[in-house]
């Protein structure tokens, strides 16, 4: 059953909010051993939670347009007295003081919360297998990665544990993980959700999104948590577009540009690109105008990421010191225990970034490496700004290749290329989206990328929903 | 500058306070030079002429009434630390550390 069915029934009393929590807390009793979707499943809080709903129900109020729909949060969103991990030993135990405004809006809304879910530590790895706790499964092949960071979100939807999931993206951790797992994920326009409550990575980059199962869903979680917030000083403060209501417009007229360096980028395997081609003819056939388009400076958006995602993250992580929340481990001093404690709490990929990117930001390799990165930014936005201008989306794969398999890629930089087509979208800040197009060769999921330009979302679901279409 | 040394990987940790052994030092080190090396590609372009990109959008400054209020967390919060007395976090001895 849809998110919007679900809201539907609940609304109209036609079913209870407790039916659907008990009828989904029994799909997480039954594969959560073996899928490793959550951190923490918060059945008790859930059940409560649907019982207020119901309760409002029967008095005739509306308890809101996500009303009894059970969510999977991603474990870096705070939750007030309900421990957020970012996966981490380093925050192992902290229960946070307050609520991200994603999860205030969604309680507004009626939407339920069955858990946190499992992601690589502190959202930094395509696979999951950097979480402290253990990886999670992909459910249509468990030997296979989920994709990641938001790894456990993707698995938590496409098993049908929830019928909706928030994660994060920095760099693709919400597409790469939909396209590997079947299921439709959005990265909004940088500022468009506010990030207050989400455990920092990269500051510049970070932007909370939806997965679902259909696109109207990833549409209706999307105008509950997007707006603007005063306590994102990222928020943007420009009205927000309804969305659902623009769906079912279709894609005649539209300009669809085919990104050359990305259809071509290193990696991407026959058959990934064999269903991009026939996501292009597919929206050709429903009146799109369709072309390839060159955008020359995404080559280096993979190398400007890996310069700028860790100096960020060398700055933010270094929070962690064991002095206020999380993890001590005592020391005669307080440097001592500083090193003493991050040292423990860190996993080796998050340590790899924070040495990245404190030497990237050290002095004599600042204008070498971190400076040069920022102007390719500008660069990759420049680029785009003139592709923009001819196109109303591009396309590409999220992924270059369909799941792969736990462990294939312990070499950092192997696991680093994933991240290819989903990289220049986050540099520039734009809004993108994996829509779930067929299935490879193997017979898992691919996704297409399809990315629009600033605040433009609504065009982006309307192709996203024009491709569903061509599917069904 | 791709060749990252030893001593190198050994500085870096210790700017970033974390305590490596030699043994993650020497895992570390091809790991991080390979990044580098991918890096290379970026580092060569002229790129003298370009302004450099901190953020997607022009960070302005956001202004609010400045009115006391009380944000009904402090204990919640001292209560998550490690160590506190008084109010405060409590940590160990500051002094008497090598700079």
């Amino acid at each position: 059953m849809t998110a919007r069915a679900i809201a539907a029934a609940v609304r109209s009393g036609e079913r209870s909010a407790r039916s659907v929590v008990e009828e989904h807390l029994a799909a997480i009793d039954r594969r959560e051993a073996e899928l490793h979707a959550f951190n923490l499943v918060t059945g008790d809080e859930a059940l409560t939670a649907a019982d207020a709903i119901d309760a409002q129900v029967a008095a005739g109020e509306d308890p809101g347009p996500l009303a009894g729909v059970p969510i999977a949060l991603k474990d870096n969103l705070c939750t007030t007295g309900i421990p957020t991990t970012c996966s981490s030993k380093i925050l192992e135990g902290w229960r946070p003081p307050y609520d991200a405004t994603v999860v205030e809006r969604l309680s507004a809304a009626g939407a339920i919360s069955v858990g946190k879910t499992n992601l690589d530590e502190f959202a930094m790895g395509s696979s999951t297998e950097n979480s402290a706790f253990g990886p999670s499964k992909n459910p249509h092949d468990i030997t296979k990665v989920p994709g990641g960071s938001s790894g456990g979100s993707a698995v938590a939807v496409a098993a049908g544990f929830a019928p909706l999931a928030l994660g994060s993206d920095t760099g693709g951790s919400i597409r790469q993980p939909a396209a590997l797992c079947g299921v439709v994920g959005v990265k909004p326009t940088y500022g468009r959700v506010s990030r207050y409550g989400l455990v920092a990575f990269a500051s510049s980059l970070d932007q909370i999104g939806p997965f679902a199962t259909t696109v109207a869903d990833a549409a209706a979680l999307y105008e509950v948590i997007a707006g603007y917030d005063e306590r994102d000083s990222t928020s943007i403060p420009e009205a927000l577009p309804t969305v659902l209501d623009r769906l079912d417009e279709g894609v005649s007229g539209l300009r669809v540009g085919l990104v050359t360096e990305l259809c071509q980028a290193e990696g991407i395997a026959p058959d990934v690109a064999t269903r991009v081609v026939a996501a292009a003819e597919a929206l050709s056939a429903a009146g799109a105008k369709v072309e390839e388009v060159s955008v020359p400076a995404v080559i280096y958006g993979l190398s400007a990421y890996y310069l700028i995602a860790p100096a960020e993250a060398s700055s933010n992580l270094a929070r962690y010191d064991g002095v206020r929340y999380g993890l001590r481990v005592d020391a005669p001093t307080t440097g001592e225990m500083y090193d003493r404690t991050r040292t423990a709490g860190f996993g080796a990929e998050v340590e790899r970034r924070i040495m990245l990117g404190t030497y990237a930001l050290s002095a004599g390799y600042y204008d070498a490496y971190y400076g040069k990165a920022q102007k390719v930014r500008t660069l990759i936005i420049r680029d785009f700004e003139a592709a923009y201008e001819r196109f109303d989306v591009l396309l590409s794969p999220t992924s270059p290749t369909t799941a792969f398999t736990l462990g294939a890629k312990a070499d950092p930089l192997a696991m680093y290329l994933n991240d290819v087509c989903t990289i220049p979208s986050n540099l520039a800040g734009h809004p993108a989206m994996s829509v779930p197009f067929g299935v490879g060769a193997d017979g898992l999921p691919v996704g297409i990328q399809v990315m629009a330009n600033a605040l433009d979302e609504v065009t982006m679901f309307r192709v996203a929903a024009a491709l569903e279409g061509a599917l069904a | 500058m791709a060749s990252l040394s030893r001593e190198e990987v050994a500085h870096v940790a210790k700017l970033a306070r974390l305590e490596l052994t030699d043994e993650q030092i020497d895992t570390f080190t091809p790991q991080l030079a390979a990044i580098l090396e991918h890096a290379a590609d970026v580092e060569a372009l002229d790129l003298a002429d370009v302004p450099p990109t901190s953020h997607p959008y022009p960070l302005k400054n956001v202004w609010r009434p400045d009115v006391p209020r009380d944000a009904g967390v402090r204990d919640a919060v001292l209560a998550a630390a490690p160590a506190t007395q008084d109010g405060m976090f409590l940590v160990p001895s500051v002094l008497g550390e090598a700079p």
